[in-house]
């Protein structure tokens, strides 16, 4: 009898259409749709695609325990051997809903679940451990080499083998330190770890320290009548015309803007490029992403001190990780030096 | 991004946006959620004064966040 | 200065008790009343006996002190494990016969728990090497109201002993091959190679009291400071193990003559590297000690020019202190480390493996998850204490039956998690 598998997919891929239909929420056919259709190919012979369930990126972000419970009874019902998500590439919100779902169908419904993400999507962080995330492209041009990955992998599951390191298998290891017998003596490796670390040669440990990404928390201001503040955003909120080019997605740059004497962003004034959310609002209202208004109102009420004469802004979606990174560091340098007490960073 | 800042200027800053997690994960210190991805910061649902109302009041929390000592990642919740 | 020392190995491939203690044709025959009277006036034991566990047998050694490989000097000056067998002189010279395949195992009440066992067959049979070499176990009782320290004295001695004894009886045996071991000094080896890398060797030694000492000459190595030693004196016992916890990754004296780290750097000795030499080093209990200890490590493989240290742990939990202080000192001085231990990675695998971290630490060998649960049947005959098997590691996770089956961790086998990386085991993500 041939094995079940059910899919997950975002509105987008499922060609109900962009942003403004990422609130769509979940719904399900009893079909291969989207990838799923190439998934059903891959899997011939093996398994079948015996549906496929459809849920908005941002339903799902903003309506966590709903989109869950709703997409868990809609799998459930079709009653699958394997889960297969995605693939989200570096959409953040898809990965999130991504990793979500699949680690609800392994923890409720006991089967396991294979999705497939790029290694810097946030989604990964947050559920490698619940779900076999196999690392993808950063870009929906990886499908068709993401697919054939991701099936791979779901047809060991299915088969109940034995699976070997993370590694060796070609997911995200989901943090589990499992025993193997390797081919040589832990003498031998050590001694060819290190004369290939004398000799500057690439190697690669066997266990890595753990990294603490987290930073002690920037004491409290004490005395908000007179402190500045700054705002910053990530949601692309640029002056009209995108005067420096900030890019809507995988941004390179950000843009520091001259706020002073402005007490309102509008549309004349300035727009949105993010190509990651629905910009219907933030072209309507920008200050529903970069809160200028009301930020001078209460500046003017006396609530704080000063808002800092500029703000800072770049697009989050698919940002590499370095490049944040160093935004942060020359926007820390810039408010460092002007004296700056505190600061509001939004995102989308 | 928002780590970064923080730790260069070593200052507090807020992170309002809504999807909770992928904050705690990317290590804001101090997050306050979002309304909606598409407007973070207010609810134009609401007509233009209660999308200011909105605003305002998520805006007064991360000021408090602003001033209270936290040890660890802290989500301000209304 | 050259140290030359032979291996004279005679192969041992099985067991059984004989008229008379000598190998033939493969077989190590024990003339067990003999063999007993070698510690029969031992007043410290109220009971003494032996018993033979061979490959494949279903047998079950529990609880296990020490394992010793049979050895005894054929030529040279000393004699195998100074100071307790031998005197108090230097070996590593001239020719060592050894019975490969032959080990004395020690066997006694428990003292702590994290004692161990050894399987002849069976799924623990893959986790240790013992289970492959022909075993004649010396199975004690202390006297009633014997201090504990005194207990575990008596024990050690009396392996060492019987150890000696069984290669001594067999020195006219035939000898199966022979494995030479010749280096000078630091200086001139690494003169006779100067576009090889520099290696050193740190072997740390669980230093912290009852049932966690290790001896060098000995000396019991939590009073002393590291020092430099030639490999091939570690291939005579200079090193001996006082502990039995834990016992996935206790160094055995059997361990200590046979250390792969030794084995490894030598066999690429003027090939891709210049051995320097064994550098015994402690883990101290205090962290005045740990820093003494880590900071005299890197200052000695500095003042030996090392370019790279291969750092060996013995133990988990503390001890991971003194791992990190090694790798961040000898690094900051330009030393480069690797260092082998196991990890403590929990029962489900998902707990950070290491008591301490540190930056430096980039050259991970893995010995293996010491929680890692195992399923064991019953072996048909138990040699030992079978009722201390209530009292091995004592994982919560851990169920031992009325039949003798047990569920464990991988920490109640001997051996299996040795961090001299001896077998082929490591822990790997999944």
């Amino acid at each position: 009898m041939a094995k079940r598998v059910v899919c997950y997919i975002n509105q987008f891929f499922a060609g109900m259409g962009g942003e403004e239909q990422a609130h769509t929420p979940p719904s399900s056919k009893t079909e291969a749709a989207g990838p799923a259709m190439q998934i059903r190919q891959l899997l011939e012979g093996e398994a079948e695609v015996v549906g496929t369930v459809i849920c908005g990126d941002s339903y799902y972000g903003e309506n966590l325990e709903e989109a869950r419970a709703a997409c868990m009874e809609m799998i459930g019902e079709m009653k699958p051997d394997l889960v297969i998500a995605g693939p989200a590439f570096n959409a953040g919100r898809y990965g999130v809903a991504c990793g979500d779902v699949c680690s609800a169908v392994t923890e409720q419904l006991g089967v396991p679940a294979v999705t497939g993400m790029y290694h810097e999507n946030p989604g990964v962080e947050l559920y490698a451990s619940g779900a076999y995330i196999v690392p993808v492209a950063d870009s929906a041009r990886g499908m068709k080499d993401a697919l054939p990955a991701m099936v791979s992998l779901a047809r060991k599951l299915l088969r109940k083998e034995t699976l070997g390191s993370a590694a060796d298998e070609g997911y995200i290891s989901r943090g589990i330190r499992k025993n193997f017998f390797h081919q040589t003596n832990g003498a031998r490796r050590a001694v060819d770890m290190l004369l290939k670390k004398i000799a500057g040669e690439e190697f690669v440990t066997e266990y890595e320290m753990p990294v603490f990404k987290r930073i002690n928390p920037a004491a409290a201001v004490k005395n908000l009548e007179n402190a500045t503040i700054a705002l910053v955003s990530s949601g692309g909120i640029v002056p009209s015309g995108n005067p420096d080019h900030i890019r809507v997605s995988s941004a390179e740059s950000y843009g520091t803007y001259d706020i002073s004497g402005l007490d309102d962003l509008t549309p004349d004034n300035f727009e949105s490029i993010h190509g990651g959310y629905d910009r219907v609002w933030a072209n309507e209202d920008p200050d529903t992403v970069l809160p200028l208004d009301i930020m001078r109102v209460m500046e003017k009420e006396g609530v704080f001190g000063k808002l800092y004469d500029h703000v800072f802004t770049t697009t989050g979606t698919g940002t590499a990780v370095a490049n944040a990174e160093q935004f942060g560091r020359e926007i820390g340098e810039q408010l460092k030096k002007d004296g700056v007490d505190a600061a509001i960073l939004t995102s989308t | 991004m928002v780590r970064e800042i923080e730790e260069t200027a070593g200052i507090p800053v807020v992170q309002i946006a809504t999807i909770v997690p992928i904050m705690l994960t990317v290590g804001a210190n101090r997050i306050i959620p979002g309304i909606a991805i598409p407007h973070p910061v207010g609810d134009p649902t609401q007509g233009q004064e209660g999308d200011r109302a909105v605003r305002r009041g998520l805006l007064e929390r991360a000021l408090k966040a602003i001033q209270t000592d936290i040890g660890e990642q802290t989500v301000f919740t209304g | 200065m050259s140290v030359r020392l032979e291996l004279r190995k005679v192969r041992v491939r099985d067991v059984q008790w004989g008229d008379k203690t000598s190998v033939e044709n493969g077989t190590l025959f024990v003339d067990r009343k003999e063999m007993l009277s070698v510690i029969n006036g031992d007043k410290r034991f109220s009971k003494a006996e032996l018993d033979l566990a061979r490959p494949g047998e279903s047998v079950r050694i529990i609880p296990v002190k020490d394992v010793i490989e049979p050895r005894c000097k054929l030529e040279g000056p000393g004699e195998v494990f100074p100071g307790f067998v031998g005197g108090m002189q230097t070996v590593g010279e001239g020719a060592t016969l050894v019975l490969e395949g032959a080990a004395v195992v020690t066997c006694g009440p428990i003292v702590a728990f994290q004692e161990g066992l050894i399987d002849m067959t069976g799924p623990a049979a893959a986790y240790n090497p013992f289970s492959a070499t022909n075993n004649v176990v010396l199975i004690v009782e202390p006297v009633e109201g014997l201090d504990q320290h005194d207990y575990e004295t008596a024990l050690r001695e009396a392996g060492l002993k019987l150890g000696w004894y069984l290669a001594d009886k067999c020195r006219e045996a035939k000898v199966d091959t022979v494995s030479t071991y010749e280096m000078e000094g630091p200086q001139e080896e690494a003169a006779k190679y100067p576009d090889l890398p520099k290696i050193a060797y740190f072997c740390m030694s669980i230093t912290q009291g009852l049932l966690h000492d290790t001896y060098l000459y000995g000396a019991d190595m939590k009073h002393i400071v590291p020092t430099l030693i030639h490999p091939n004196e570690k291939m005579d016992g200079a090193m001996i193990s006082g502990n039995c916890v834990s016992a996935c990754d206790k160094n055995t004296t059997f361990h200590h003559c046979n250390d792969p780290i030794v084995e490894e750097l030598y066999r690429r000795h003027g090939k891709d590297l210049v051995f320097l030499g064994v550098i015994p080093t402690l883990e101290d209990t205090r962290l005045a000690g740990k820093e003494r200890t880590t900071w005299m490590n890197a200052n000695l493989a500095k003042m030996l020019g090392a370019d790279g240290v291969v750092v060996s742990e013995e133990g988990y939990g503390n001890p991971d202190t003194d791992l990190c202080m090694n790798a961040a000192k000898c690094e900051n001085l330009g030393v480069r480390t690797v260092i082998i231990s196991d990890e403590a990675a929990g029962v489900d695998g998902k707990s950070q493996g290491l008591a301490d971290a540190t930056p430096e630490m980039t050259a991970f060998v893995s010995a293996g998850n010491v929680n890692e649960m195992v399923e064991l049947p019953p072996m048909e005959k138990v040699i030992g204490f079978a009722e201390s098997i209530a009292n091995l590691s004592g994982g919560a996770e851990e169920s031992l039956r009325s039949d003798g089956s047990m569920y464990v961790e991988l920490q109640a086998i001997i051996g299996s998690t040795n961090e001299l990386g001896f077998s082929s085991i490591g822990a790997r993500w999944v």
